[in-house]
């Protein structure tokens, strides 16, 4: 076993340091093999008893399932994309499909974990965030703070609900449920620096055969969570997909949020401060003439 | 559409039907989103960005409006209250040191009333106090109200039966020291998200909630406190109109794209309602302390109202924040555009004669659609 290879930065609270021998574990999406099937979403349901999310028509092609949410932790992503002529004149013009199964990013800082008041969001010794459902007293700072859209509250039930990335399957020595199923090996798990290799070649592979629109997205340790423990690889834009293209820890701005806070209060009090003195003056000056 | 749910509609989720401008994919399955509603003022250019099928990025905040804005503006008012309370006991106002500190102790129960209600499991409050983090605001309010409150409502309580002064002094201190972070950090609170109305905001969002801290504080003061001792209270509630209004014009201006929705919609009707409430209130409050104008036993009527509209219009501020940032993060066009932007900020910066970014930024769905 290797050292965790993953350059966390030292922070204060200590929050994102996990030591061990343990490996990082974590996803690779290539979403260039997924074929939409959806054994994903329904291999998460059943093994995490994740209850049902709605069963409604969306319009939106082939998905009905809509978006990460507290009962959808995997999310298949169906786009229709018309293809453009081709240039020397022949008939054409296609449709292109794209698919990609959506899940909890679990950054490398994770604003969740970060705002979470009571601690029940943790970081496991495999490097992914996980909610402790006997901690969670529902407050629901987390769901705001995620830049992906991913954790939200049970309505039933009133606790914040997530991907766990299987920790008890991975306990045990197995893969996530949703790896497991997935019949193209879309969903790749493994120790994130072996993922990161292997999208690396994947992407140089698809370039050599021409299909210049692949990119890799979240497996940037430089980006604005430190990179993803579970990342993507993508044929359009991020957002096409329903990501954010630069999303960014929002605690990376605290300490300023803190000063530019601690300014406001000592301007409070100073206004107070001034209150009072302004009336002692005028008294002073009017000889009585407050009322 | 299907409703073909166990429990019937139960599973039914806002947003997922098909249909409508804001899901309808256009002709070329490109996806990209021009829209204009109906009461948005063309503030900065329609922006063209790409989204999927026009959904949120961001899961907006599950509070609700009564609870977690009335617990900001409660905070505010208690915080405010609290150096009122202080400042009317050092320089002999009794009747004023009353009416803050009782307003203090009363909102700041009330808040967290609000705030335990809030919560998805509010039997679980205890755990708030299971851990202390400083990179969790909403942990840091818990112990500072922790703090807090057991102070204001000490000093209440003395001040209102006259019994151990002694230790009333020194709660009236302790509240009047911890009251202006309980009125700032709420802002620490909501600019520590993802939500962009928010967090694009924090520079100035602290100032805002402090200057609207100081207005229902003193507007407290003039509503309830006797003519002879409102002074000071009147000299708060005006300076944190001014506060609160200048932070909030220099955060809107400065944030761009995303202080639309504090223009827009609800949150940009319960802004203006503050604003109206305070101008009305500010011009009152201060026709109502001159003493040369004849007002006669009206004079005491006019703080009162005054007052009341001040107080008003705190709450109509905190409110129309909270929306604001609601209708953020509802909307895929402020997570998008601006990280776009930052993106393509970014490249230029890095990008020295090389041609630029790999693709045109105007349209990032087309440009990559072709290969295949």
């Amino acid at each position: 076993m290797t050292a965790i290879d993953v350059p966390l930065t030292t922070r204060p609270d200590g929050m994102d340091s996990y030591p061990g021998t343990q490996p990082r574990m974590g996803f690779f999406t290539d979403t260039s093999v997924c074929i939409g099937c959806k054994a994903c979403e329904v291999a998460c349901k059943e093994w995490n008893h994740v209850p049902e999310d709605g069963l409604v028509l969306t319009g939106m092609s082939y998905d009905n399932t809509a978006g990460l949410s507290a009962d959808t932790w995997r999310h298949v992503a169906f786009i229709e994309q018309r293809t453009a002529a081709p240039d020397d004149g022949a008939p054409g013009g296609g449709l292109r499909w794209l698919m990609s199964s959506d899940v909890c990013k679990h950054c490398t800082h994770a604003a969740c974990l970060d705002v979470c008041p009571t601690g029940a969001l943790m970081r496991t010794e495999f490097g992914t965030v996980v909610v402790q459902s006997d901690i969670c007293n529902g407050c629901g700072y987390c769901i705001p703070a995620c830049p992906y859209g991913v954790i939200d509250q049970r309505k039933e039930d009133g606790r914040a609900w997530k991907c766990t990335l299987c920790y008890d399957r991975l306990g045990a020595g197995m893969e996530p449920a949703c790896a497991k199923a997935c019949p193209t090996e879309s969903i790749q798990f493994g120790p994130l620096d072996e993922l990161r290799e292997r999208a690396q070649a994947r992407v140089s592979e698809l370039h050599a055969a021409g299909e210049d629109s692949a990119r890799l997205y979240g497996n940037d340790p430089a980006d604005g969570v430190g990179g993803d423990g579970a990342f993507f690889l993508l044929l359009d834009e991020p957002e096409v997909y329903g990501l954010p293209p630069d999303p960014v820890v929002t605690t990376r701005d605290l300490p300023s949020m803190w000063r530019h806070a601690g300014a406001a209060a000592v301007t409070l009090a100073a206004a107070a401060a001034a209150s009072f003195a302004v009336e002692a003056l005028a008294g002073r000056l009017g000889g009585g003439g407050r009322r | 559409m299907s409703e073909v749910t166990r429990q019937g509609p139960r599973g039914k989720k806002p947003g997922r039907d098909a249909g409508g401008p804001a899901t309808a994919a256009d002709g070329d399955g490109t996806r990209r989103w021009r829209r204009g509603r109906k009461a948005e003022r063309p503030v900065v250019p329609e922006a063209e960005f790409t989204s999927y099928y026009g959904k949120p990025i961001l899961n907006a905040p599950t509070w609700e409006a009564r609870d977690i804005a009335g617990y900001f503006f409660l905070g505010g008012l208690a915080g405010g209250s609290s150096l009122l309370a202080a400042g009317a006991d050092l320089t002999g106002r009794p009747a004023l040191s009353r009416v803050a500190k009782a307003g203090a102790a009363a909102a700041g129960a009330l808040s967290v009333a609000a705030l335990v209600h809030d919560l998805g499991r509010p039997a679980r409050f205890v755990n708030m106090m299971r851990v202390f983090k400083v990179t969790s605001p909403m942990s840091v309010g818990s112990w500072l109200l922790g703090g807090y409150l057991p102070a204001a409502g000490v000093a209440a309580a003395t001040a209102l039966t006259g019994r151990l002064p002694r230790i009333g002094s020194v709660a009236t201190a302790g509240a009047a020291l911890l009251g202006p972070a309980v009125a700032a950090y709420t802002a620490v609170l909501i600019g520590d998200t993802a939500v962009p109305a928010w967090h694009d905001g924090y520079g100035e969002l602290p100032f805002v909630f402090t200057g609207s801290a100081a207005m229902a504080a003193g507007g407290l003061g003039l509503l309830a406190a006797p003519a002879e001792e409102s002074g000071p209270a009147r000299n708060l509630a005006l300076l944190g109109q001014v506060l609160e209004m200048v932070a909030f014009e220099r955060m809107t201006r400065r944030i761009g794209l995303v202080a639309e929705p504090y223009r827009a919609g609800r949150g940009g009707r319960y802004i203006r309602a503050g604003q109206a409430l305070a101008a009305f209130g500010a011009t009152g409050a201060a026709l109502s302390g001159v003493p040369a104008i004849p007002l006669g036993r009206s004079r005491r009527v006019l703080a009162a109202v005054s007052g009341a509209a001040l107080i008003g219009a705190s709450a109509a501020t905190r409110w129309g924040v909270f929306h604001a940032g609601l209708a953020s993060a509802r909307d895929p066009k402020y997570t998008v555009v601006p990280q776009r932007k930052r993106l393509a900020e970014r490249a230029a910066a890095t990008a020295r004669p090389a041609p630029g970014p790999e693709r045109p930024a105007a349209g990032p769905g087309e440009a990559t659609a072709r290969s295949g």
